[in-house]
């Protein structure tokens, strides 16, 4: 097998139907792979062979009593990555942090347990920025990832591991989280689909929380109908997460196929500034025009607050991770710092535990909170946010699904923004709408820049529409829509 | 200058957090920044706006946070979450002392 295979869940399943490979051979190969590479890329931080050897050997099992390609379960074999904030049963998971650093859980998230009663094999864990803040995985504790497709270049984040692995062939596909745009920016700078289901859509049971009311689980894997199996295995109600819809799940896969004639196609004006950068401008006004031609209806919108999400955004995400947060004490779990009391034992864990982002956003957080400024920043962020869904759910009385970039600009180099965390912060301008509104979306790749670098096209539909986010995502792959 | 050193003092005690003097000069500066920018929120008219504090819709049967049956399940965690913990002193976790006296 080279070692440049890039392999797919449908072609996982037909070469061990196929008895061309076995999943224990898979896996092997896959940590072969993770030996080699994983030393310059950084984007794994754990690796669990004893438990992906024996999950390869339940489905060697299978096959050998005489699975076939049909009736196999549908992740059956697939070597899958987990972002290190989702909870992993006796393997470390560290959310990128010093306080949680030799953290083992006693138990799996809901999303982890689905994958693999799927069959999936689960390789190890992902760096990201500490407790999911940050846009470029820089905020680890345990080091930056670099990016596969420009080794030089942030991978994005705060799900940057998880990007990077699947974009460098280290797992065929992969689990991140989205709070505020950190599935879909760092699969726009890594060149893969990047999928953000509508919050509630999926069990966060075992996600260790960031900002509850806007957290998400959701895929990377190389292509739309690989994303769609992965977000059949984890969606659905669970009794475990009381934020879990109980809308049934739809059949995923039957929507790749749909012809996209006569789809309404939302462009936001307020998307597309003067003086934006001009690769991603082109590239992903090629993707409308690609749309165009597959019979979509461009419809020019208007989302007149989108401007204020950011300072919406980072009040209300930052005041839920200050509670969040608050349960790193050095009592229960993690890292623990000795003081003569227990409130010195408090701050000197919690101070040495942190890093610099994280404790930026406590106390950016704890102030918004805090006597006296609540109504001026929490309640009126919420009401932003009110005006912000609202503007979507006018534009999606007139359309079926809106495009914007995912980033306003390519990869960017390791170090070039770290000193400066509003820049940082402006950068989510295309992700963080959807994330206060609750709704689906995807970054589809759509061409490179002069450099070489990807550039991701952001679809959005209405909360619980992920089928009509699927259909558009694989329609347009399907007409090159990667290759612009 | 929207926060001062001692605002920066004030939550980090508020929120148990232990900061450096380098750190504490640096966050206000960049907290500065930033509620500087966040300042914009009060451009907008928000009289009569109910405000958003999550995406889904409680009213919704199927969008909505249902509830799950009423049924005992073993929930014998206790050793589990003992084992993760920094200084066990099984059945409890031991913290400095509190309690005068």
């Amino acid at each position: 097998m080279p070692a440049d295979t890039h392999w797919t869940i449908s072609s996982v399943r037909d070469a061990l139907a196929a008895k061309k490979i076995s999943a224990r051979e898979l896996a092997a190969e896959f940590y072969t792979r993770i030996a080699r590479h994983n030393p310059e890329l950084n984007a794994y931080l754990a690796l669990c062979p004893k438990r992906a050897f024996a999950q390869a050997e339940r489905i060697d099992g299978l096959i050998a009593k005489g699975a076939t390609a049909e009736n196999l379960p549908p992740l059956a074999g697939v070597p899958v990555a987990i972002k290190d904030v989702l909870c992993t049963r006796g393997v470390p998971t560290t959310c990128g942090s010093r306080i949680l650093e030799h953290y083992l859980p006693p138990y799996d998230a809901t999303a982890v347990e689905s994958m693999e009663e799927a069959g999936a094999v689960i390789l190890g864990k992902t760096n990201c920025d500490e407790f999911a803040m940050g846009s470029s995985t820089e905020n680890s504790a345990y080091g930056p990832v670099r990016n596969p497709v420009a080794l030089d270049c942030v991978p994005g984040g705060s799900s940057g591991g998880s990007a990077a692995v699947v974009a460098g062939g280290l797992a065929v596909a992969s689990l991140g989280t989205d709070t505020g745009g950190s599935i879909r920016q760092p699969g726009s700078l890594c060149g893969i689909p990047a999928f953000l289901p509508s919050y509630g859509r999926v069990s966060r049971y075992g996600l260790i929380a960031f900002a509850s009311s806007l957290d998400r689980i959701g895929p990377f894997a190389l292509n739309v109908r690989d994303i769609a199996t992965v977000l059949s295995v984890i969606a659905g109600r669970d009794p475990k997460d009381s934020t879990a819809a109980a809308a049934p799940v739809p059949n995923y896969q039957a929507a790749l196929d749909r012809p996209v004639r006569g789809l309404r196609i939302g462009v936001p004006v307020e998307c597309f500034p003067e003086g934006m950068n001009r690769a991603v401008r082109e590239k992903v006004e090629a993707g409308i025009r690609l749309l165009e031609s597959l019979g979509c209806q461009r419809v020019p919108i208007q989302m007149p607050n989108s401007d204020y999400a950011i300072a919406a955004y980072y009040i209300i995400a930052t005041a839920e991770a200050s509670s969040n947060l608050a349960r790193y004490d050095g009592v229960r779990y993690g890292l623990r710092v000795p003081g003569s009391t227990l409130v010195e034992m408090y701050q000197k864990t919690r101070g040495r535990g942190f890093g610099a982002e994280v404790k930026r956003r406590i106390v950016l957080g704890t102030y918004a909170l805090s006597a006296g400024y609540y109504d001026a920043y929490y309640l009126r962020a919420q009401k932003v946010r009110a005006l912000i869904a609202r503007d979507f759910a006018d534009a999606f009385a007139k359309v079926d699904a809106i495009i914007t970039p995912t980033s306003p600009v390519p990869a960017f180099k390791l170090g070039e923004r770290t000193e400066d965390p509003l820049a940082m912060y402006l950068a989510d301008i295309y992700t963080v709408t959807g994330s206060l509104a609750g709704l689906t979306g995807i970054s589809a790749p759509c061409g490179k820049s002069p450099e070489g670098l990807p550039i991701g096209m952001q679809i959005y539909a209405p909360a619980f529409s992920e089928e009509r986010v699927l259909q558009l995502a694989s329609a347009f792959e399907s007409a090159g829509g990667e290759r612009l | 200058m929207k926060i001062t050193r001692e605002d920066v003092l004030k939550v980090a005690a508020l929120a148990y957090l232990e900061l450096s003097e380098d750190e504490v000069e640096k966050f206000r500066g960049q907290l500065d920044s930033i509620l500087t920018y966040i300042e914009q929120l009060n451009a907008i008219d928000t009289t009569n706006i109910e405000p958003m504090a999550q995406a889904l819709s409680g009213a919704s049967v199927e969008h909505g946070t249902p509830l799950r049956e009423d049924v005992v399940v073993p929930c014998d965690v206790r050793d589990a979450a003992l084992a993760a913990a920094p200084d066990p002193a099984p059945p409890y976790f031991r913290v400095p002392k509190v309690i005068e006296r």
